[in-house]
């Protein structure tokens, strides 16, 4: 194998993986964007959609051998599923856990999403247990370049690789398009620029808020249900982990800015695939860390956010 | 400014002697009422419970300063836990990579002012992000430096962790090897230890009180309640921010190093993001800011954490089967020990969020319905106001 083919190997794995990163940062910024709060608890919303996709797809016993339409609908059932569980799931904390806080000093929030991604964390090691449990591996895994175009390259661009790219670009233009485009999306914006004269225009706070979360969650969810046949693993801290990578995707791109999250997570992807080959899997972290230190420290309104003058 | 500027009440001193004094003494006492009155109620001695519980209260206190008094939210606290025990280890310990050792008492001379130097160089870089900003780069640092140690294998041992440690001598005592005999009274090993933290607790308690009536813990406090207002009455953030991480960040260097003698071994999952939250969930729930508050929450918190899950599911396991309900016969609540933590979090936000002993400034601020003026009737409008003679 070439040393360019090589790199273009890695750049098709990070992107997939980047792809995913982008689904969670979404989330993130979306919560952020509106209601400026970290919200902790959504990277573990993330596992518990991947444990939702996982037990629909144990429950209906698919296996790679399964007939071509059962696992299709199969899968499109355990996206479903997943999706909405996680909307609900996150619809559900914000009332629960954020709304009473809403006035509260900043601190409050922060730390009760943090309390909020323990309790998910304990759910999902119930689920499941404490170790990695594997994920059927159900999508087929065609080679697309030689053995499907007949190319003579030995780069592998498979199905799998396919599916995640085709599910997410979707997902990820449908939301861009929902804000920018539809009332309920002017009202997401408007909630976000100024909440208490929104609210004198007639919009629905609480209402918004709600919906903003809902499309975050059903996001994670997605995202989870992607991971898990991606893969093939499922762990109850994939969400702490998963979390803090989509973060920083978000960050970097500029918290707050959609089109910032998805540049984001397509970076922080392609640099954890690079640093995953070319240094040592065990370093990613912490350069990802490093990077998201960096981004704070020297431009915390992110790649594409606007420098905002600070409010006194 | 000069001419009225009193001193503020000492909030923080003890004003009651009488509390305190019996206070002390059942601290000073406790080794020897646990075997005899403690052990056979619990079913074993409580003290190897008690020590990892008081080390975390220990850094409780150094992590108020940094959260509680000047208001910086650090989610990485653990970090200097890490570079605590590390230093110590790499000082005393016969698998470390340093061409000399030093004595225990070196040691955790150097891991205190080691930890207090990366409060600076961690803490500089945050120096000018505000609220959840500065909570997500302490968050960062958190989990970057437990994977250094794990990473630098040749240095550290990586994963296998390092062991043994040296341990203090005192009168040509080594502490924790074998029991100690006082004129026909037997300790156990661990009384010694348990002695060692609480005066070194005491010193600490004694220091943090002083800053906090000190001009630094004034202005620390200024800085937390409104940073622009604090700048222009001349305060500068910079060396406010850099001495709040300083000094919290070095108490922390102190348990680290006590940790890593009393248990022998470390590695580095010893010191992640759990135990951030564990230490910062210590000090919310006793009350940010007031000290014998985060004692409290400290020592109430590491209790359960480490003791009384564990005994509590006992008990209600007991119950399960009296009452013949299975799945409480069969409870665990030491797997749950998460879910606990996470709950107690999220109530303590949504019904109490000053923690369950504030101090005063602090509840006033949270609820300021119900502060004092307010509370005599005072102010209110048609309330004559006093009049001064």
């Amino acid at each position: 194998m070439y040393e360019l083919e090589i790199l273009v190997q890695v750049l098709i794995l990070g992107l997939a993986n980047g792809a995913l990163f982008a689904l969670i940062a979404l989330g993130y910024t979306l919560v952020y964007g509106i209601i400026e709060l970290i919200n902790f608890a959504h990277g573990d919303v993330y596992m518990i959609g991947t444990f939702t996709a996982l037990t629909v797809v144990l429950q209906l016993g698919l296996t790679r051998g399964s007939p071509p339409e059962v696992l299709f609908l199969g899968l499109v059932l355990a996206l479903v599923v997943a999706m909405v569980a996680c909307a609900l799931l996150n619809t559900a904390i914000e009332r629960l856990a954020y709304r009473p806080l809403r006035n509260a000093p900043r601190l409050a929030p922060l730390i009760s999403a943090i309390g909020v991604s323990f309790i998910l964390m304990n759910v999902g090691l119930h689920w499941y247990g404490a170790s990695q449990v594997r994920f059927p591996d159900l999508l087929p895994n065609i080679d697309l370049l030689r053995d499907v175009l007949g190319l003579p390259t030995a780069i592998h661009f498979t199905t799998k690789d396919l599916f995640v790219l085709v599910l997410t670009v979707p997902l990820l233009v449908g939301l861009n398009l929902f804000v920018a485009r539809t009332k309920l999306g002017k009202a997401m914006r408007a909630t976000a620029q100024d909440r208490e004269a929104a609210a004198l225009m007639g919009i629905d706070i609480n209402q918004t808020i709600a919906l903003t979360f809902l499309l975050g969650g059903a996001l994670a969810g997605a995202a989870g249900f992607l991971s898990g046949l991606y893969n093939n693993t499922a762990w109850f801290q994939q969400g702490f982990r998963g979390g803090l990578m989509a973060f920083t995707a978000a960050v970097l791109g500029g918290i707050g800015n959609l089109t910032g999250a998805v540049l984001g997570g397509f970076i922080i992807g392609v640099v954890s695939a690079l640093s995953d080959f070319y240094l040592d899997p065990r370093w990613t972290q912490a350069i990802v860390f490093a990077i998201l230190i960096l981004i704070m420290v020297f431009r915390p309104s992110g790649l594409l956010g606007e420098q905002l003058p600070e409010k006194v | 400014m000069a001419l009225n500027a009193r001193r503020p009440r000492r909030s923080t001193r003890v004003h009651k002697g009488l509390p305190f004094a019996i206070a002390l003494a059942v601290v000073l006492l406790y080794p020897f009422i646990d075997g005899p009155v403690l052990a056979p109620l619990f079913g074993a001695p409580t003290l190897g419970i008690m020590i990892p519980v008081l080390i975390f209260t220990l850094l409780a206190l150094g992590l108020n300063i940094v959260v509680g008094y000047a208001g910086l939210l650090d989610l990485g606290y653990a970090a200097f836990f890490a570079i605590g025990a590390y230093t110590a280890a790499f000082l005393t310990s016969p698998v470390s990579p340093l061409p000399f050792r030093t004595d225990f008492w070196i040691a955790l001379a150097v891991s205190w002012l080691v930890a207090a130097v990366f409060g600076v160089i961690l803490g500089a870089p945050t120096l000018r992000l505000r609220g959840d900003y500065l909570a997500i780069v302490t968050l960062a640092f958190g989990e970057i430096v437990p994977r250094v140690f794990l990473n630098l294998e040749s240095w550290t041992g990586g994963s296998r962790g390092m062991n043994p440690i040296g341990r203090p001598h005192l009168l040509g005592y080594e502490l924790g090897v074998t029991p100690l005999e006082i004129g026909g009274l037997v300790l156990g090993p661990q009384v010694p230890w348990y002695y060692l933290i609480v005066a070194i607790g005491l010193l600490s308690i004694w220091a943090i009180t002083r800053l906090y009536d000190s001009r630094l813990g004034r202005a620390w406090v200024a800085m937390r309640e409104d940073e622009v207002a604090a700048a222009s009455m001349g305060i500068n953030l910079v060396h406010t921010k850099l001495w709040a991480f300083a000094l919290g960040a070095s108490f922390s260097g102190f348990a680290g190093a006590i940790f890593a003698s009393i248990f022998q071994f470390i590695d580095p999952f010893q010191f992640d993001f759990s135990i951030s939250i564990m230490v910062l969930a210590m000090v919310i729930l006793g009350g940010l800011g007031n000290i014998w508050g985060v004692l409290a929450g400290g020592i109430v918190l590491g209790l359960f954490d480490r003791g009384i899950s564990a005994q509590v599911s006992v008990w209600l396991r007991g119950l399960g089967t009296a009452l013949g309900i299975p799945a409480l016969a069969t409870i665990d609540l030491s797997r749950s020990r998460l879910m606990i933590f996470g709950i107690a979090l999220v109530l303590l936000m949504l019904l109490r969020p000053e923690g369950l002993f504030p101090s005063a400034r602090r509840r006033a601020e949270l609820h300021p319905e119900e502060s004092e003026v307010a509370a005599r009737g005072e102010l209110t409008y048609g309330a004559r106001l006093p009049v001064e003679r």
